[in-house]
C-alpha cells in the first residue's frame, strides 16, 4: 500500500518535471529537469523489482544524457550569432 | 488549411485512442509465466550457473542480441566521431580552468566510482547490473576526469585500443563457444563452478567484463569527441 502511494507520488513528480522540461524558457533548467525524470524513473524501476534497469536508467539517463546535452548546448550557444 | 491540418490530427488521435482502447480492453494480467520465461526461470540457474537470472538471459540465451546492441553502440560512436571531426592543433580551449575544490573532489571520487563500475560488471552474474551498467558508470567517471583534471591530455588511442580489443575478444569467445560447446556465445567453454561464487557461470564474467570495457570506451569516446569540439571556432 505504502509502495503504491510512493510510486504514484514519484510518477506525479515525473509528470511535473516533464512539464518543466517542455515549457521552461531556460534550456539548462529543462535539461536538468529531464535528468530528474530519469532519476525518478530509476526509483520506480527499483520499486517494480527491476534493479538492473534501475542502474542503467540512473547512470545513462541522469548522468550521460545530461552531460551530452550540456556539451551540445554549450556548442550551440558558441555558434549562435544573436547571443 | 489550418483547420484541415488540425482535423487530420484529431482523426489520427482518435484512431490511436480507439486502437489503444481495444488493446487495453482484452488485457488481463497473468499470474503465471509464459513458456519461454518459465524455461529461463526453471532451467537457467542449472544450465548457466549464473545467480542473476537477467544476466544468464542477456549474455547466454540472448547473447546474439547483446552483440547486436554493442555493435549499434559502436556504430553510434563511430558516426559521432565522423561528424565531429576535430583537427588537432587548431583548436582553442575556451573553457575556464577548474577550481581547486573540483580537482580535489575529483581526485578523491574518481577511484571510488571507477571501482563501483568495475565491481558492477565483474559481479554481473551474481548481483544486479552488468556490462552496460558498469560501462556507463565508467563513462561517467570519464566525464568527471575530463571536466576536472586533465582536459587535453587524454588521447583517443587508449580508448580505441580498449574498445577494439574487447570487441574482438567478445566475438572470439563466441566463436570458441561454437567449437568447444553447444553454440555461438555458449558459456560452458569453462566449467560452471560453484553456484554463487565469483569465478562461476563459465564464460559469463569474462564476456560481461569485455562488454563493460567496450561500452565504457565507446561512451567515453563520444564524450571526448564532444569535449574536443567545444571551444573550436569554425
Amino acid at each position: 500500500m505504502i509502495q503504491t502511494i510512493l510510486i504514484i507520488l514519484i510518477s506525479v513528480g515525473m509528470l511535473l518535471m516533464a512539464f518543466v522540461a517542455i515549457y521552461h524558457k531556460n534550456l539548462q533548467v529543462a535539461v536538468i529537469a529531464s535528468g530528474i525524470i530519469s532519476l525518478f524513473a530509476s526509483v520506480v524501476y527499483l520499486f517494480l523489482a527491476a534493479p538492473d534497469v534501475a542502474i542503467t536508467e540512473a547512470s545513462i539517463g541522469s548522468v550521460l544524457t545530461v552531460a551530452i546535452f550540456f556539451y551540445v548546448l554549450n556548442k550551440i550557444r558558441h555558434e549562435d550569432p544573436e547571443k | 488549411m489550418k483547420i484541415l491540418k488540425n482535423s487530420i490530427l484529431l482523426v489520427l488521435l482518435g484512431f490511436m485512442t480507439w486502437m489503444l482502447f481495444n488493446l487495453y480492453k482484452d488485457y488481463d494480467s497473468r499470474d503465471t509465466l509464459n513458456d519461454t520465461a518459465r524455461y529461463y526461470a526453471e532451467k537457467g540457474p542449472d544450465e548457466t550457473g549464473a545467480a542473476n537470472l537477467v544476466t544468464s538471459v542477456v549474455v547466454t540465451y540472448r547473447g546474439l542480441d547483446t552483440l547486436g546492441e554493442v555493435t549499434i553502440l559502436f556504430l553510434v560512436s563511430a558516426i559521432i566521431g565522423l561528424l565531429l571531426k576535430t583537427e588537432n592543433g587548431t583548436r582553442k580551449t575556451a573553457m575556464r580552468a577548474s577550481s581547486e575544490f573540483m580537482i580535489t573532489a575529483a581526485k578523491l571520487l574518481i577511484p571510488m566510482i571507477s571501482l563501483i563500475g568495475v565491481y558492477i560488471f565483474v559481479n554481473g552474474h551474481l548481483t544486479p547490473g552488468g556490462g552496460f551498467q558498469g560501462g556507463a558508470i565508467l563513462a561517467s567517471t570519464f566525464i568527471l576526469l575530463l571536466i576536472s583534471i586533465s582536459r587535453n591530455k587524454i588521447g583517443h588511442k587508449v580508448l580505441e585500443l580498449t574498445e577494439a580489443l574487447s570487441g574482438l575478444s567478445f566475438v572470439l569467445i563466441g566463436i570458441l563457444g561454437v567449437i568447444l560447446a553447444a553454440g555461438f556465445l555458449d558459456n560452458k567453454i569453462l566449467g560452471t563452478g560453484t553456484f554463487g561464487s565469483l569465478l562461476s557461470a563459465g564464460a559469463i564474467p569474462i564476456i560481461y567484463s569485455l562488454i563493460g570495457l567496450k561500452v565504457g570506451a565507446e561512451l567515453s569516446t563520444i564524450i571526448l569527441e564532444l569535449n574536443q569540439v567545444q571551444g573550436k571556432e569554425d
